[in-house]
C-alpha cells in the first residue's frame, strides 16, 4: 500500500511517501512562499528520490484545513486531480488532527490550534488516543480557554502561533497548560498519511476543504439579511 | 499509426469552471462549462472568495463530464492545457494546480494558456485564420486592439487607458438598477430605445488606437444625476440605447481604421461583450463595406469556456511550449510575451 500525503493548508509545505506503513520520505518546510509555486516540484523529487511512480500510488492523503484558504485548495486541487487521474482512493484529514499528532506521547488532552486573527483560533481537542473531545471550530481563544479551565486536565497547546496566545493560556491554565518545544510544533506529513490510513476514503467529488469560516463577502450579506 | 493530436484544457480564472478536449486543434470533441452566475448575483458582482471554493467544488465533476463527453480517457490526451492568467488569482491556483495534479499523475506534457489568447483563438473553432488579422478583444477586464502576423504571434496595437468596455457597462447597469450581470440587460433595452442622448465618444488623438471609457461613465452619471434634480426623466431604454450608441460607435469606427492601417484579411471579435448584438449588427454593417471577413464566435464561445483554450492550447502545444512543474497562476500575464514563448 503506496500512499503519497500532501498538506499546503498552512506555512508548513509537507509531501510524504508511506510504503506497506514505512514511512520512506518526508519532506517539511516551513517558510512563507508560494505553494503552488514548490508543491508538485516537491512531489516530483520526493517520488523520485523513493523510487516511486505516480502509478504504483494506491491513494492520497490531503489536509483539507483548517488553514489559508488559497493554500488549502492548492492542497485539494492537486490531491483531487491526482486521484481522478489515477482512479485512486483520495483521504481528506483535519489539519488540526494531524497537527494534535505531533502530541502522540503525551498523557492528557491535545489543543493544536491555528490562529485566526482578531483573537480567534481555529482549534479542536484530542485525547492521547485521538479520539476528538471537542469538535473543531472558529472561536475566541478566551471562550475557548474558559471550556478547557473546566476540564480540569492537563493540556498539551501544539501551534506555531503559540507566542501570540502563551500568556493568555498560561493566565486561564496554568501550570495544566503544557508546550512542546519548537520541532513538535509542525505537522508532519508522515502523519497525515498515517491519520488516513485509519480513515475511510472520500468520496472523490464531494471531498472539500474545511474553512471553517465564511468568506468575507458572505459574511457582511448575512450581517445585512438580519437587519 | 495515428497522429492525431488530442488536448484537454481547464479553464477556471474568473467565474465558470469549464473543462473541454480539442482533437487537431480545431476539432471540439467536448465542452463542459459549470457555471456560478447564480452564487454571485446577490452581491452585484463576482466575489473572488467565492469563485475560487466553486472551482474546487467543480473541478473533478467537471474534468469526468468532459471526459465522458469525449468518449475518451486520459491515456488517449497528448497534453494538458491550462489557463495560467490573467484572471482572479485564487480562481486561477485551482485550474493550474488541477491540472498539475493530472499531468504528473498521467506523465502528459502541461501548457499553460494566456486566456485572451483563448477567446480570440474562440473564433478559429469556426473558420481558419488567415493572416494577418485583427482582434477586437472586448470583455469585463479587457478591450484591446491585437494584431496577429502568425500563430501565437500577438500585437497589441491598442489598448484602454482607463476602463475596460465590459466595466462601463456594468457600471452603466447599476445606475439603471439592472441586475447583474448587466451587459446583456443593457443591450436588450438599447434595442428598445432611441439613442436620443448624445454622450461623448473618446476618440484621443489622431492615429491612436486606444480606448477611454472613464468619460462616457462620468458622463452618463452626470446626466442622470442633473435629469433627476431637475425632475426630468429619460426613459431607460433611451439611456441605455444613447450609451451602447457611444460604445458601438468607437469600437466599430477603431477598429475598421485599424483594419485597413494593417491590411488585414481577417477581423476577429473576441470577449464577452462580443455577444452583445448592438456591436455584432454594427460591426457586420461595416465589414460588410470593406470587404474584410468578420469573425464573430457563436455565443456560447464569447463567454468564458474552456473550448477556447484548448484551441490556443493546441497551438501552443504544437510550436512547443511546455511548462514546468513549478507553473504558476500569473493573474497579468502579458499576451505578447506569451506569444513569444512558444516560438522561441
Ligand atoms: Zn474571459
Amino acid at each position: 500500500m503506496n500512499i503519497l500525503a500532501i498538506d499546503t493548508s498552512n506555512y508548513v509545505l509537507g509531501v510524504a511517501v508511506i510504503k506497506n506503513r514505512e514511512v520512506v520520505g518526508e519532506w517539511v518546510t516551513n517558510v512563507k512562499k508560494n505553494h503552488s509555486v514548490r508543491l508538485m516540484p516537491a512531489i516530483e523529487q520526493m517520488m523520485r528520490e523513493t523510487d516511486t511512480s505516480p502509478d504504483e500510488l494506491d491513494q492520497i492523503a490531503v489536509a483539507h484545513g483548517p488553514g489559508s484558504f488559497t493554500g488549502v485548495r492548492i492542497g485539494m486541487a492537486t490531491a483531487k486531480s491526482m486521484a481522478f487521474a489515477l482512479n485512486i482512493p483520495v483521504v481528506g484529514v483535519s489539519s488540526l488532527e494531524v497537527l494534535a499528532r505531533q502530541g502522540t506521547f503525551f498523557k492528557g488532552l491535545i489543543c493544536p490550534f491555528f490562529d485566526a486573527r482578531r483573537g480567534r483560533v481555529y482549534t479542536g481537542l484530542y485525547d492521547e488516543e485521538m479520539n476528538v473531545v471537542m469538535e473543531e471550530e472558529n472561536i475566541d481563544m478566551k471562550t475557548w480557554l474558559e471550556r478547557l479551565h473546566d476540564m480540569k486536565q492537563s493540556v498539551l497547546f501544539i501551534s506555531q502561533d503559540e507566542s501570540a496566545f502563551r500568556e493568555m493560556i498560561e493566565q486561564e491554565l496554568g501550570e495544566r497548560a503544557v508546550f512542546p518545544g519548537a520541532a513538535h510544533r509542525y505537522a508532519r506529513p508522515s502523519y497525515l498519511a498515517l491519520s488516513a490510513m485509519k480513515k475511510p476514503a472520500s468520496s472523490l467529488h464531494t471531498l472539500m476543504p474545511n474553512y471553517l469560516r465564511l468568506p468575507e463577502a458572505e459574511q457582511k450579506w448575512l450581517r445585512q439579511k438580519e437587519k | 499509426m495515428n497522429n492525431d493530436q488530442y488536448l484537454l484544457a481547464i479553464e477556471t480564472s474568473c467565474d465558470e469552471t469549464a473543462v473541454a478536449v480539442i482533437k487537431n486543434e480545431t476539432e471540439l470533441v467536448a465542452n463542459v462549462v459549470a457555471s456560478q452566475i447564480e452564487s454571485h448575483k446577490r452581491f452585484g458582482g463576482v466575489v473572488p472568495e467565492i469563485a475560487s471554493r466553486h472551482h474546487i467544488e467543480q473541478i473533478t465533476v467537471t474534468l469526468e463530464e468532459a471526459l465522458q463527453e469525449a468518449g475518451m480517457t486520459l491515456d488517449d490526451m497528448d497534453a494538458i492545457g491550462v489557463t495560467e492568467g490573467p484572471g482572479l488569482v485564487g480562481a486561477l491556483l485551482v485550474g493550474v494546480n488541477a491540472a498539475k495534479g493530472i499531468a504528473f499523475a498521467r506523465q502528459k506534457p502541461l501548457v499553460g494558456v494566456h486566456h485572451i489568447a483563448g477567446h480570440i483563438y474562440a473564433s478559429r473553432l469556426e473558420k481558419e485564420f488567415e493572416f494577418p488579422l485583427l482582434a477586437l478583444v472586448v470583455s469585463g477586464g479587457h478591450t484591446e486592439l491585437v494584431l496577429m502576423k502568425g500563430h501565437n504571434d500577438f500585437e497589441v496595437i491598442g489598448e484602454t487607458r482607463d476602463d475596460a468596455a465590459g466595466e462601463a457597462y456594468d457600471k452603466v447597469a447599476r445606475l439603471l438598477k439592472l441586475s447583474y450581470p448587466g451587459g446583456p440587460e443593457i443591450d436588450k433595452l438599447a434595442a428598445a430605445g432611441e439613442p436620443v442622448i448624445d454622450f461623448p465618444r473618446a476618440w484621443l488623438e489622431e492615429g491612436s488606437f486606444d480606448f477611454s471609457f472613464s468619460g462616457l461613465k462620468s458622463a452618463v452619471t452626470n446626466k442622470l444625476h442633473n435629469a433627476g434634480q431637475k425632475g426630468e426623466e429619460f426613459r431607460p431604454e433611451d439611456v441605455a440605447a444613447s450609451f451602447q450608441e457611444s460604445v458601438v460607435e468607437v469600437l466599430s469606427t477603431k477598429t475598421k481604421k485599424a483594419a485597413a492601417a494593417y491590411g488585414v484579411k481577417q477581423v476577429i471579435v473576441a470577449g464577452g461583450v462580443a455577444a452583445n448584438s448592438g456591436l455584432r449588427a454594427r460591426l457586420l454593417e461595416t465589414f460588410q463595406e470593406t470587404g474584410q471577413e468578420l469573425l464573430i464566435p457563436p455565443l456560447k464561445f464569447c463567454t468564458d469556456n474552456a473550448a477556447m483554450i484548448a484551441a490556443a492550447g493546441a497551438v501552443a502545444y504544437r510550436q512547443g511550449h511546455r511548462a514546468g512543474w513549478d507553473l504558476n497562476a500569473h493573474p497579468g500575464l502579458d499576451l505578447e510575451e506569451y506569444g513569444k514563448r512558444g516560438r522561441n
